[in-house]
């Protein structure tokens, strides 16, 4: 209790009152899953808070030690279950660090495509969640699922599945896109920045939203840094960290895009970054589909793997693959002791180290930010409790 | 015929009372013409809260880019029956440490001032459940007893978000009653009366109050007080589903919680058709039936609170009490000045002299709050 908000309190308080201890969740409307937080309040007022997690555990990091490296991807697809894509992304990349596999040119550009949509499509959900958490009821996020239908159909077309859809192998991808996979991108391309002014129009300069939103839940630079807090969060206050700019993994130092920073690093900071965002990825979008090669998918390596996968021998040692998922730094560590499965398996998930500057935002701050600032960080719980 | 249309109802009434009249006392007659009215008012009440219910799921349903309910019946016409069948046949869940009096008595009586305040209501020409003298004021004090039986049910829940719930409703009810009776003051001042029909009298053709310079600030800020005051959308504060589950009713199911269903959608009717009554002329307008024109008023305000619930996003507590006590408090007093300077002065000075008041107020008072609003900002992009 050496919050200085607090003592202040007790200095001046000459009622008689009493905290009140409420547990937000695991039940709750706007936890965004299992979630708890065990929130000490004075009135209205945050002077502590609690997160608790571990509802969803699921032992992923140790069921994948008896997996081959293969059978581990599609699992991958359930820490984060809106960003799929992405998750297999950064696996993929640990794993041909590893092993040593090369991906053909095609094969990285799909992937990049693939992430760059992921991305979208976490980003236009967040903000129709957020929008929730601020007590719009249910408009922007039925919205926002509109436009997320239509890139969901892409991904059925493309991978087989909507949600979960394992479509990274190492050294490439599964299959071939659909003859008309380039058309359908570039109408996304085309239409979705309509959407997204149409989107900015009724929200960015909404009175309420702006009021409820700005100089709420800041996270100072320092914290963040200190704290090891990436992805859209980070940049909100203030930092330019981008691993796609900094590693250029993949082919991505081959486009050109910005990357949003904040300033104030608050709640609407972190909602208006994430709108940025979008519209540069719709820029790497467009120079993805008009450079794409044509060629192979899956480099001879990859394809041996991807049909016997047990006969996969991946060397001893150990490597760090990482993205930049839409939640943050996304990374797996992998060690390996030359059989045919991972003898360390870690995640380094971004929802919940970001999960972790939660108290500090929350102090001082109205019971209702609490849950808007939950929101703007964007956790998922399949990726927190893992 | 027009007149005929137009006093359906009350013909109707005399009908049933010309039938039983050879048969019974006079006494017993009075007796059954008050009946007649009460059960109306009683039935009326829940069937129009059923599909207002219906109506807004349409409304919001057609906002968010979906059709709303339309399974049961043509348009989903009997999705309030099967609603309420539902709610009769829940299991009524009674929390073990809650305390099981107030608990009961919370949505029971909560519906009380609901259905009350249907008597001061004109709903069309000579169509008054009871024409009182003070009218207004009975509607008021009626209204605002339900914060008590609110509280009373958060406070029975003894469940921490009911409670905070109950907290929020007390604070925000008793905050917006100020402007609330503020803002209806002017149209007491320029009537002279507190009867709901002399008000509506003395908006005799077009000229409903909501065409003077006082009656339009006063018809803004009555509307969004109302609002406030149903606790709806962006005002629902005390029922903040996505931070406090469900408010005050977080812990009732079944059948108690349809009734704090019902009170809230006929409180929304009855502001509606308060503010109707006050500024927008009540039932007096051209051609059609009275009756109509008061439906339709009160169901475009109703309209107006649904599509306030389908866009705008949930204010915080500070900032909805800032709202009331430096907002609309100040100038709910400042139209007050300028409706007595109307009243005083004669016809193109009073207009032009109102209007300048409030205008400048107005900016005034928006200038004077711009000091804690929100401001646009720029950002940079790196690696340009």
């Amino acid at each position: 209790m050496n919050c200085p908000y607090l003592q202040n309190m007790d200095q001046q308080s000459t009622l008689d009152t009493q905290r009140l201890e409420v547990s937000l969740g695991p039940q709750h409307p706007s936890t965004h899953g299992v979630f708890q937080m065990d929130v000490v309040l004075d009135g209205e007022q945050v002077i502590r808070l609690k997160p608790v997690m571990g509802y969803l555990h699921r032992n992923h990091e140790k069921l994948m030690e008896n997996m081959s490296w293969l059978a581990c991807m599609p699992y991958t697809d359930r820490l984060d279950y809106f960003c799929a894509l992405a998750n297999n992304f950064s696996y993929a990349l640990a794993v041909e660090k590893l092993a040593g596999i090369e991906v053909p040119e095609r094969a990285q550009y799909l992937r990049v495509i693939m992430a760059e949509l992921t991305r979208l499509i976490n980003h236009i959900v967040l903000v129709g969640f957020l929008l929730n958490d601020l007590g719009a009821f249910f408009t922007p996020v039925l919205y926002a699922f509109r436009e997320r239908e239509k890139l969901l159909d892409l991904f059925e077309d493309v991978t087989g599945s909507r949600m979960m859809c394992n479509y990274f192998r190492f050294g490439g991808v599964k299959r071939d896109v659909p003859p008309d996979f380039i058309l359908r991108v570039r109408e996304i391309v085309n239409q979705f920045p309509k959407f997204l002014d149409e989107l900015e129009e009724l929200l960015t300069h909404n009175e309420i939203l702006l009021s409820r939103c700005q100089n709420v839940g800041i996270l100072p630079k320092a914290l963040a840094v200190n704290a090891g807090i990436t992805g859209p969060v980070l940049r909100a206050s203030g930092i330019p960290y981008d691993i796609r700019k900094i590693d250029k993994y993949s082919i991505y130092g081959r486009f050109k895009f910005r990357v949003p920073v904040g300033e104030a690093g608050d709640v609407y900071d972190r909602y208006y970054v994430r709108i940025l965002e979008m519209r540069e990825s719709l820029q790497i979008l467009e120079q993805a589909i008009n450079e794409i090669p044509d060629g192979e998918v899956i480099s001879k390596a990859g394809a041996q793997a991807a049909k016997m996968p047990r006969t996969l021998k991946v060397p001893k040692g150990d490597a760090y693959g990482r993205t930049e998922a839409p939640k943050g730094e996304l990374g797996f560590y992998l060690v390996s002791d030359g059989s045919g499965k991972p003898y360390r398996y870690h995640v380094r998930a971004p929802s919940f180290i970001n999960l972790t500057v939660l108290e500090d935002m929350c102090i001082g701050q109205k019971v209702a930010d609490v849950i808007i600032i939950l929101g703007s960080i964007d956790i998922v719980l399949g990726e927190v409790d893992r | 015929m027009l007149n005929t249309i137009d006093q359906i109802f009350i013909k109707a009434k005399q009908i049933i009372l010309d039938i039983l009249s050879p048969f019974l006392p006079e006494w017993m007659m009075i007796l059954i013409s008050i009946f007649i009215v009460i059960v109306t008012l009683c039935v009326f009440g829940p069937v129009v809260m059923m599909y207002l219910t219906l109506l807004e799921r349409k409304f919001i349903g057609r906002m968010q880019n979906r059709y709303g309910p339309n399974r049961c019946g043509i348009f989903g016409l009997l999705q309030p029956l099967s609603d309420g069948i539902k709610m009769f046949t829940k299991e009524d869940i009674v929390p073990q440490k809650a305390d099981p009096f107030a608990h009961f008595l919370g949505p029971i009586t909560v519906i009380i001032p609901s259905l009350l305040v249907f008597s001061v209501i004109p709903f069309g020409r000579n169509m008054i459940p009871s024409d009182l003298s003070i009218g207004i004021l009975f509607f008021f004090a009626v209204a605002s007893t339900s914060t008590l039986w609110i509280f009373t049910a958060a406070w029975g829940s003894r469940n921490k978000f009911s409670l905070l719930g109950g907290m929020r409703a007390v604070a925000q009810m008793v905050s917006y009653e100020i402007p609330m009776l503020l803002s209806i003051v002017p149209a007491l001042l320029v009537v002279g009366s507190f009867s709901t029909v002399a008000i509506v009298n003395a908006q005799e053709g077009l000229q409903w109050f909501v065409f003077t310079p006082w009656g339009l600030v006063g018809f803004i800020l009555f509307f969004l007080t109302g609002v406030a005051e149903v606790n709806r959308c962006p005002f629902d504060l005390p029922e903040g589903e996505s931070e406090i589950i469900a408010g005050f009713h977080t812990e009732y199911s079944g059948m108690k919680f349809a009734l704090f269903y019902m009170a809230e959608y006929m409180n929304a009717f009855s502001v509606s058709a308060l503010v109707t009554t006050v500024y927008l002329g009540g039932w007096q307008g051209p051609i059609l039936p009275s009756w109509l024109w008061f439906f339709a008023k009160t169901f475009v305000l109703i309209s107006i609170m649904m599509w306030f619930r389908g866009t705008f996003p949930r204010m915080r507590v500070d900032q909805l009490m800032g709202f009331a006590w430096r907002g609309l408090l100040p100038l709910a007093f400042i139209n007050l000045l300028a409706a007595a300077l109307w009243v005083h002065l004669s016809f193109p000075l009073n207009d032009i002299l109102s209007f300048c008041i409030l205008t400048v107020s107005v900016l005034m008072i928006y200038v004077a709050n711009r000091k804690v609003a929100p401001k646009k900002r720029i950002y940079k992009y790196a690696y340009e």
